[in-house]
């Protein structure tokens, strides 16, 4: 006979109880990550209108964050604020510091190219380049010249591989990128930034256009990912938020709400606002 | 701010009202079991057995109610805890609903036989565990939990009087000079048990709700 361990399981207290209230078993948080990004009254203008209000957070190294919010919060202003996606757009101005690994990215001396290598962003609707599966994830590293550091073949094969994408197109590398699905198109997107070697992977609604299997690869992908990347997710859908992430931060009028690990945001959440979003209760 | 999600909110209010239902049926079944025994009346006994099965119904009712709402409308936060809540308190009411038809069927049991004792403790015991059952749930419907607190603490008394009437009959048992005084008093012991039991229950229900309003758990 196999020996097992003694399991000793404490009784439920239905039992006769010798009265007195016992301490009952609080849940714990995940252990503490050391931080990946830090924000710290971080303000955003739009000409004169505020679309960020002193925002400060600390987002966690391989956790996966999302961020939720009905539209026009800042939720998704605030994530492009963190590979500087917003400088393009005429009359915005910024306030504050975003320290990613000890670095301000928007200190002087910021190589916008290199910033945006390392925070790589994979956007609402798959965009793939109108052109081969292979030269699409072959795009990054070329630029970049990082096929020095093995060949590209090698690049595209592990790229595609660590975005579950591998095994469908392995046979069809010089089709045209065009004629994969919705599902794998995303996918591809992903091999594409994870081709150049980033380490913050930054999702605005990555899965909003997609159907519940292609969602479902998705967020197996990300849950994946999080071991080499940290990973900072846009989404509507409060239920992937609730199946993917490690934190969450509610944001509302351009403020941060509430921040916290997931599971007190979903079950017991601290303040109003955010109980009223996530329960449907938000006009 | 406008109020969204109107179905479900009408939805979360019936799910309440039914565990309110419930659990006045439980309150009353309870009461109605000690009085059938006290007063030796076997009809209102023989109801309250009858009656059971409308409990039994209305708990499978509402949990279909619980899990209609967990799979249409994915609730979270305070919505959540609620529906959670209404699972194990309906549980809970439902054991207590079975010791109420346990009690009835001791009456039954002892019909009219002459009583071996005159019942003073264990009409004060049903008295206590009532008054528990009516505070948990006042406690649920308040959302209150200092109620919810001060109604699991009142469950020492019950043990208390539990104990002192578990010497009391044990002596009856032990001592008694034929077998019909020595079967009711264990059928009493069963009544004390049960009602005993009742009270666990509604220590359950209490801490249920402190959970439901806090999110936090604490056990009694």
């Amino acid at each position: 006979m196999i020996a097992r361990p003694v399991v000793t399981v404490a009784t439920h207290a239905t039992e006769t109880r010798p009265g007195g209230a016992r301490r009952a078993p609080q849940p714990q948080p995940t252990a503490a990550a050391p931080s990946k990004i830090e924000t710290s009254a971080l303000n955003l203008f739009y000409g004169s209108f505020r679309a960020l209000k002193d925002i400060s957070i600390s987002i966690d190294e391989h956790r996966i964050t999302a961020l939720i919010g009905p539209s026009g919060c800042g939720k998704s202003t605030f994530l492009r604020t963190l590979n500087r996606m917003n400088d393009i757009i005429p009359g915005v101005r910024i306030e504050g510091n975003v320290i990613i690994d000890g670095q301000d990215i928007y200190g002087p001396g910021i190589d916008l190219v290199e910033l945006r290598k390392r925070v790589g962003m994979v956007f609402q609707r798959p965009n793939p380049f109108p052109m081969s599966v292979f030269d699409n994830v072959a795009y990054g590293p070329r630029i970049h010249g990082l096929a020095t550091k093995g060949t590209l073949p090698d690049i595209v094969e592990r790229s595609l591989r660590a975005a579950a994408l591998w095994d469908e197109v392995k046979d069809r590398l010089n089709d045209s990128a065009l004629g994969l699905s919705g599902g794998q198109q995303q996918r591809l997107c992903i091999a594409r930034v994870l081709a150049v070697e980033p380490e913050v992977l930054l999702m605005d609604e990555p899965c909003s256009a997609l159907d519940p299997i292609s969602t479902a690869k998705i967020e197996d992908l990300m849950i994946d990912l999080k071991r080499d990347y940290t990973i900072v997710i846009v989404t509507h859908n409060m239920q992937q938020a609730g199946r993917v992430s490690d934190k969450t931060g509610f944001f509302l009028s351009g403020e941060l709400i509430e921040y916290g690990e997931t599971r007190d945001i979903f079950e017991r959440p601290r303040d109003r606002r955010t109980e009223d979003y996530i329960t449907g209760r938000f006009g | 701010m406008a109020v969204t999600r109107r179905a479900y909110e009408q939805e979360l209010r019936a799910l309440n009202q039914d565990i309110l239902l419930m659990g006045s049926m439980i309150e009353e079944a309870v009461h109605l079991a000690i009085e059938a025994l006290a007063r030796q009346d076997v009809d209102l006994a023989k109801e309250i057995i009858e009656d059971d099965k409308r409990v039994d119904d209305l708990e499978l009712a509402i949990e279909d109610r619980c899990l209609k709402l967990l799979a249409l409308q994915q609730p979270l936060a305070g919505d959540l805890r609620m529906i959670a809540t209404a699972i194990w308190v309906i549980t809970d009411l439902e054991r207590m609903g079975d010791h109420a038809v346990n009690i009835s069927e001791i009456a039954v049991r002892i019909g009219n036989q002459p009583l071996i004792k005159p019942l003073i403790d264990i009409p004060r015991m049903a008295g206590i565990t009532e008054g528990m059952i009516k505070g948990c749930l006042d406690a649920f419907v308040a959302r209150d939990p200092e109620l919810a607190r001060k109604t699991c603490r009142t469950d020492d008394q019950v043990d208390k009087i539990y104990e002192d009437l578990f010497d009391e009959l044990m002596g009856f048992i032990v001592n008694s000079p034929d077998t019909r005084t020595s079967t009711q008093a264990a059928n009493l012991l069963f009544v004390a048990r049960f009602l005993e039991r009742v009270a666990d229950h509604a220590t359950n229900i209490g801490e249920r709700v402190i959970y439901m309003v806090t999110g936090l758990r604490e056990s009694y």
